[in-house]
């Protein structure tokens, strides 16, 4: 794969939360680089800390060691150049907001015009084959309508980097296969680099172009795999043994990093 | 028929009547000493049944009126007496309201301005919190004669008094009820407004105002409710000005039970009607905020 400028940076990241129970090590020395353009996925059991490095580069979280850069500048900075959008594992649509209103909040927050606004949803609900459901409430339309009015919503102030916390996670396998082709097909046209954070080995080998497995306590990597995958992929090459090749190393990655003994 | 079964109006009837009912029975056991004090007297023996009941039913001064009577007591000063004279329960219901309504939108106001407060500043949420708690505690007969008092030695009477002591009833609800309304948008949607560097004003009139819409409607429900007792207690201490309180008080000094009971039920309409007003008004904006049909 091509990379070209870094987007995201980490070295020696590590985050330790206090709790009443003592220290919980969310993430421990994590060392990454995710290149402009490129599709990341972070997979691995719960408490493995992917959500929170998602977190972290959301300037959701602060570090407790290491550094982290986001386009060069610290997450924080990031942040306030409204540099990414972030996809929830809900919806998180404003319930007494229309589908457009939910799209266009945002682009109210961040001072667009009215007839920018207006265009901006125009072009995002396309992208996500909502158009027509402009003037409906989230409880009129499906989970996964819902996911994509979430998507369209992340993607109306255009930022580069879009940073999605297992947003298919509640959604069935036929709409969730659904799903990942048409974010295959908007990461296509779009360009931009995606974060993707999910519990599927299928959908982290059929979406990226790097797949980082991680394990729990404490949060860590433990492989990193370039996926060898042709840009262009349908549905079916999901039966190759190229893809099958990769999957069974995420499955390694993840026994590898994960005693099942202990549970 | 089955409109009738299975709305509203069957079950809400039957209760009525059953209320009726008993307050009939109950209205024969407690005048009846009297009646009877009033037959030896007389010197009357075997009083037959019916005549017992009908002199029951018509005393002057009953200890509890019987339903018939207070519903001829509340048409005739509500239809009969001249709306603008102190004999019209009309006349008492508007100074009462009045001063109701006055209370209750500042006490609405001041409910939201310190919920605002409260949810911005944890210094206010800790100094102000048991202080708003406290003023609850002391029973509103005690303090609402030291307002009017007090606010008559300043040369303020009238409204303003009786309005004040409703908004002290009536800010408590609201404070309660917006404090967790402001803080109840879930953490996905407050971590949404932070990806977007929002402002804390966009944070307040995006996402914790609307959200804590539903819990104004229900605050503002015990609130105005609260108001209208707050408005009559006021109206006791003031003398013989007009409301609905002066009208109670008056009827316990001259022993006007069936007037008191009037002016009860003129009370218990028209916290029925706000209250419903502000079901009508809670409607409209969940309509307006997409709720379900």
């Amino acid at each position: 794969m091509t990379t070209h400028a870094s987007v995201v940076e980490a070295s020696g990241l590590g985050l330790t939360f206090e709790t009443a129970d003592g220290p919980v090590h969310a993430l421990s020395d994590v060392n990454l680089t995710i290149g402009k353009g490129e599709f990341v996925s972070f997979i691995g059991p719960s408490g493995c800390g992917k959500t929170t490095f998602l977190r972290v580069i959301a300037d959701l979280e602060r570090p407790t060691a290491g550094t982290i850069t986001v386009n060069g500048a610290a997450p924080g900075q990031a942040r306030k150049d409204r540099a990414y959008g972030y996809v929830f594992q809900a919806p998180a649509l404003y319930p007494w907001r229309t589908i457009e209103r939910n799209v266009a909040l945002p682009l109210e927050i961040m001072g667009h015009s009215r007839a920018e606004q207006q265009k901006r949803i125009a072009r995002t609900l396309d992208m996500v084959n909502l158009s027509g459901f402009e003037k409906k409430y989230p409880w009129q339309l499906s989970g996964g309508m819902q996911q994509r009015a979430s998507i369209a919503r992340a993607l109306a102030f255009d930022a580069d980097l879009l940073l999605m916390d297992e947003p298919f996670g509640a959604l069935d396998e036929i709409v969730r296969d659904h799903l990942n082709e048409q974010l295959l097909d908007l990461w296509a046209k779009t360009e931009k680099t995606i974060c993707f954070v999910t519990h599927s080995i299928p959908e982290a080998v059929y979406l990226s172009t790097k797949i980082v497995v991680m394990s729990p306590r404490p949060g860590r990597v433990t492989d990193m795999i370039e996926s060898t995958l042709p840009r262009e992929r349908p549905l079916d090459i999901r039966e190759t043994p190229q893809f099958l090749e990769i999957a069974a190393r995420v499955r390694e990655g993840l026994k590898a990093g994960h005693s099942y003994a202990d549970q | 028929m089955k409109r009738w079964v299975d709305g509203r109006i069957l079950p809400i009837t039957v209760v009525v009547l059953a209320i009726v009912l008993i307050w009939y029975v109950f209205t024969v056991l407690l005048n009846t000493p009297w009646q009877q004090s009033v037959y030896g007297r007389e010197g009357a023996v075997d009083v037959p049944f019916t005549q017992f009941l009908s002199d029951v039913f018509s005393q002057q001064r009953p200890v509890l009126p019987a339903p018939h009577q207070v519903a001829a007591e509340f048409y005739t000063s509500v239809f009969n007496a001249p709306a603008h004279t102190p004999r019209s329960l009309i006349f008492h219901a508007w100074i009462t309201l009045s001063a109701t309504g006055l209370g209750f939108v500042f006490g609405t106001l001041l409910g939201i301005g310190l919920a605002v407060l409260i949810v911005h500043n944890r210094a206010i949420d800790k100094s102000l919190m048991p202080w708003v708690i406290a003023s609850q505690t002391i029973p509103i007969l005690a303090i609402a004669p030291m307002v009017v008092v007090v606010l008559a030695s300043v040369r303020l009477t009238g409204l303003i008094p009786k309005a004040l002591i409703s908004t002290y009833l009536s800010f408590f609800p609201v404070v309660v009820g917006m404090v967790k309304g402001f803080r109840s948008p879930e953490a996905i949607h407050l971590d949404l407004m932070r990806t977007y560097n929002a402002s804390p004003a966009q944070v307040f009139w995006k996402l914790r105002w609307p959200a804590a819409l539903p819990f104004l409607f229900a605050s503002m429900k015990v609130g105005v409710a609260a108001s209208l007792v707050g408005a009559i207690v006021g109206e006791l201490p003031t003398g013989a000005a007009g409301g609905l309180g002066s009208r109670l008080l008056a009827g316990s000094y001259y022993g006007q039970t069936t007037q008191i009971w009037a002016a009860l039920l003129m009370a218990a309409a028209l916290s029925a009607a706000l209250i419903f007003a502000i079901s009508a008004l809670e409607k409209l904006t969940e309509r307006a905020m997409g709720a379900r049909a």
